[in-house]
């Protein structure tokens, strides 16, 4: 009866009318909103609710469940919204860790996922799936892009990341492209808060700079130690290490820090424009990269809806694959793993009116795609 | 590895050492009075953690906020002691054990309730901002160097309060025989609501010292509530000194770990593997630690009663 009555709607549907829409479509958003990784999760939500609230489309319906930043709570949420939700796309997780604990099982059972953040090398290369999507990056890629600036100037780097899939995507990436010597490489747990033992081996390394990646509370109680350490040498990052959502937290301590981003407040196109006041009229606070990275997503599957019928798989990804959407981060492509070509950036973080934030200083790449892509055959 | 670079870890590890002190005294000084295991602990560190964030951004100062987190992680403990603890104590572990993990989601998400998801921040008194300067070139934050220092008091005052007062008199009775002391007419409700609270009291003065370190989250005491139960392990459940010896040993073999076994590795493995396998076996070290101690002696190492 059920698929009966699914088979029926779907051909009124069609019939009725091939324009946009008339397929409801049901959007299961599991992040973090709460705990240390909280700011990022909301960040997520809030600019993927944006998108949606700004296409006015009644047949979305999105629901949203906090994943506590744990992978087994996050597979029970998927579980839950697949199996008695009935969801057609999930999407929202921001931690790699979480990632790779949830699509594996999502796009066996015919879920489409569009990544919003967490972007780990297994899922881009050769076990990429036609259901998997990412609307944000490959996670070495902000990473590259500071392997590469690191090239202008600094001979020995202190590196360091947490110990979990995205770490060492991030000092892979990093490595990929920096030409200097590596002074030494660190891996941290996960959620760490106290950096004094890492602190004082950057104190005794000799390195000429440090290259940092720990998004949300982790880069947060970093810097500030660091800021109290005396160390001197600068700290550079990817773009999560002094992101919006963490800048007001660090303080005065994360001014002149270099970081890498494929997008940033004052990047200069009709979208951003758009985007950057929208954002901060409704919350009330400066969008993150993660907002925009949500942003996208919801664009994208805003205009795939448009076009084809959720339950249509392969029309609907063979859409969502077309990214026809003005992203406030100018050109955005997708590669043939279904990943981001776009362009980045570096930044520094700067006080503007009294706010912390970022502000483009060169580009660094431009059509940047990632180092899996050939290897994924599906 | 730089002479340096040996002494500032030396001190970060007595740092991480004194803060655990902090937490296990309470823990074991609850099991050894009371012989109750006590879960919620860490909540009543992340309550002293919040009371002086709260205080600290409301009045501006970080030491009425300390003040603050001493008393509202006091005052916390005698509250859960009167209305939930007393019934337990003649109850068995496992019952203990179940109401006190409730009392740990019924404080996380009243935090949540009240102060919201977002981490709360704590900046440093300006008085102990900056480093110092080390022997052998180092340099050392000074805050990190008043809370070895606040610790080293704190234990010196228990050791006084315990073996030098009334007070001290009777937890140690109470330690070695509940009905005696009952029989010879002290008021034991009153003594077990006044230990918990300095139990409790301690936690918070924890919390609220690391808050200007870390982020003020909910769920912050938990981490820090499993390293406590593995100092009070390693030193002797009920036993102060033990505490204090289990929590320095912790912490300097945890600091020390992370740092010394990438290295011995990467003479073996190239880098970039020394430092995936090196940080994931130190973050084992201290577990494998509390193994061996309790393989050779297996109620710790200076167990409080005979």
């Amino acid at each position: 009866m059920k698929t009966f009555l699914k088979a029926a709607t779907l051909a009124l549907s069609l019939g009725a009318s091939s324009l946009a829409m008339a397929e409801p479509v049901k959007i299961g958003l599991i992040t973090t909103l709460s705990g240390g990784g909280a700011g990022l999760g909301l960040d997520t939500r809030d600019g993927f609710m944006l998108a949606i609230k700004q296409s006015g489309n009644k047949d979305v319906t999105v629901i949203t469940e906090d994943d506590a930043q744990k992978p087994e709570l996050a597979v029970q949420i998927a579980d839950k919204m697949i199996q008695s939700e009935d969801v057609d796309i999930l999407t929202g997780i921001v931690w790699s860790n979480l990632l790779m604990a949830v699509v594996p099982g999502a796009v066996a059972q015919g879920k489409i996922y569009v990544s919003t953040n967490a972007a780990p090398a297994a899922l881009a290369g050769e076990k990429c799936d036609p259901l998997y999507f990412n609307a944000a990056y490959q996670n070495d890629n902000l990473h590259e892009a500071m392997g590469e600036y690191a090239n202008k100037g600094y001979k020995k780097m202190f590196i360091m990341a947490p110990n979990y899939p995205a770490g060492k995507d991030s000092l892979t990436g990093f490595k990929r492209y920096f030409k200097g010597t590596v002074a030494n490489e660190v891996y941290t747990q996960v959620g760490q808060t106290d950096y004094a033992a890492e602190i004082a081996q950057i104190r005794a390394s000799g390195a000429d700079g440090v290259f940092a990646f720990l998004p949300g509370g982790m880069g947060i109680a970093f810097m500030k130690q660091y800021a109290q350490s005396g160390v001197k040498i600068p700290v550079m990052g990817p773009g999560f290490s002094f992101s919006q959502d963490v800048l007001p937290a660090i303080g005065d301590a994360a001014l002149g820090a270099k970081a890498s981003g494929q997008w940033a407040k004052d990047l200069d196109n009709e979208a951003n424009k758009k985007f950057v006041p929208a954002f901060e009229k409704e919350y009330g606070r400066l969008p993150s990269i993660y907002a925009v990275q949500a942003y996208d997503a919801a664009q994208l599957i805003l205009s795939a809806a448009s076009k084809a019928s959720v339950k249509d798989t392969a029309a609907f990804t063979a859409e969502l694959k077309k990214a026809d959407i003005q992203s406030p981060r100018g050109k955005f492509k997708f590669n043939t793993n279904r990943h981001p070509i776009q362009d980045i950036y570096v930044t520094e973080v700067v006080k503007d009116g009294g706010v912390l934030t970022n502000k483009i200083i060169e580009k660094i790449f431009t059509d940047h795609g990632d180092a899996y892509a050939q290897a994924c055959k599906k | 590895m730089t002479f340096a670079l040996a002494i500032e870890q030396l001190l970060n590890g007595v740092q991480l050492g004194v803060m655990l002190f902090l937490m296990a005294a309470g823990l074991t000084l609850i099991f050894g009075v009371m012989g109750l295991i006590n879960l919620a602990h860490g909540s009543l560190y992340m309550v002293g953690a919040f009371a002086c964030a709260t205080v600290a951004a409301f009045t501006g100062s970080f030491w009425l906020g300390l003040v603050a987190s001493l008393a509202a992680s006091a005052a916390a403990g005698a509250l859960i002691e009167i209305t939930v603890i007393r019934r337990l104590y003649a109850r068995d572990h496992l019952d203990q054990v179940l109401a006190t993990f409730a009392l740990i989601l019924i404080f996380s998400e009243g935090m949540r309730w009240l102060f919201g998801s977002f981490p709360l921040y704590l900046d440093i008194p300006p008085l102990l901002e900056g480093a110092v300067a080390l022997p052998g070139g180092g340099q050392y934050p000074l805050y990190r160097l008043a809370i070895i220092l606040a610790g080293a008091l704190v234990a010196l005052g228990l050791y006084g309060l315990i073996s030098r007062t009334r007070l001290g008199m009777r937890i140690r009775a109470g330690e070695s025989d509940r009905e005696m002391i009952a029989a010879l007419g002290v008021d034991i409700r009153t003594l077990y609501t006044l230990v918990f609270a300095l139990g409790a009291a301690l936690a918070g003065f924890a919390g609220g010292m690391v808050g200007a370190l870390q982020s003020v989250q909910v769920g912050m005491g938990e981490p820090v509530l499993i390293l406590a139960f593995v100092v009070i392990v390693i030193g002797g459940i009920g036993s102060i000194k033990g505490a204090l010896i289990g929590a320095l040993l912790v912490g300097v073999v945890d600091t020390m770990g992370r740092l010394l076994l990438p290295q011995v590795l990467s003479l073996m493995v190239p880098p970039a593997q020394a430092g995936l396998i090196g940080g994931a076996l130190a973050s084992m070290l201290i577990y494998i630690l509390m193994a061996v101690i309790l393989a050779v002696k297996p109620r710790g190492l200076f167990p409080a009663q005979a």
